[in-house]
């Protein structure tokens, strides 16, 4: 039992966070998807223009937010199959909490293949 | 009728919901995410990880992946799935925030519209695709396209 009322709000902890970030990450990545479907259709009016376009994200001020893109996109990902699992998952939401932490723990092996090559791709001297 | 109704009225269910729609958005939300990881990270890979990732990305890079219908269909999927998910997514936090009736009917109209306006220009753009439009810079062209 809980030692005090939780209140008519969200119980807060890794519950509610994984909720908010779940939220947040995926309003980041559809204003996203939104800018990368218009600078993919200018492929369409010439190469040289497309190049023109795709070109300005090897700036490295684009690697690093698409860095975090990644970011966003795969922590979306692994929150989303650990929510998949409490829906559909008979031990789902028993396990929720340990699964956020598996998830949390997938997202820093992934980001840490992903970044340094990225980076470097950014970085090293084009 | 009275102000307040009847206390010994006999129950009357009430039928509130029309239809399974939300029933089906929040299976499809669950469908489609799990074939979106794949789609998106398959995508992410190729893309920035291969090669010199961002840097090898260009109009022949685009080119080469489109003249395969395994990544036409791909890409079909990947837009029309993520939108859809990333709409309704939107969807639910207009409801959820914008409590003034006009707010969420301005928020969710505009909303609509994007999607339209995105999911119909990226269909057709990867429908129209030509790989090899005559008069371009034969350096900025795939491989394949015939020397003009």
């Amino acid at each position: 039992m809980p030692d005090r009322p939780g209140g008519t709000l969200y119980r807060g902890r890794e519950g509610m966070w994984s909720w908010v970030a779940q939220r947040v990450t995926g309003v980041l990545i559809f204003f996203f998807l939104l800018v990368h479907v218009l600078d993919t259709a200018v492929i369409n009016v010439s190469p040289e223009a497309y190049n023109a376009i795709i070109g300005t994200y090897r700036h490295w001020i684009m690697g690093l937010g698409e860095a975090g893109l990644v970011a966003a996109v795969v922590i979306h990902a692994f929150n989303g199959v650990r929510l998949i699992l409490v829906d559909f998952w008979a031990k789902g939401a028993k396990y929720q909490r340990v699964m956020l932490y598996i998830a949390l723990a997938l997202f820093v092996v992934v980001m840490a293949g992903f970044l340094p090559r990225h980076l470097m791709n950014t970085f090293g001297g084009h | 009728m009275s102000a307040v109704d009847n206390p010994r009225a006999p129950y009357v269910r009430q039928k509130t919901t029309r239809s399974n729609y939300e029933l089906y958005g929040w299976v499809f939300m669950r469908a489609s995410g799990a074939v979106l990881l794949v789609l998106i990270f398959g995508h992410l890979f190729i893309n920035l990880m291969t090669g010199e990732g961002v840097h090898s990305i260009d109009f022949a890079f685009v080119a080469g992946k489109w003249a395969t219908p395994f990544w036409k269909v791909w890409d079909l999927l990947m837009l029309w799935l993520a939108m859809i998910h990333g709409t309704n997514g939107l969807r639910t936090i207009i409801n959820d925030y914008a409590s003034k009736d006009r707010t969420r009917l301005v928020l969710k109209g505009l909303l609509y519209l994007a999607f339209t306006v995105v999911v119909v220009l990226g269909t057709l753009v990867i429908f129209t695709f030509d790989p090899c439009p005559a008069g371009a810079a034969a350096d900025l062209l795939p491989s394949f396209c015939p020397a003009p």
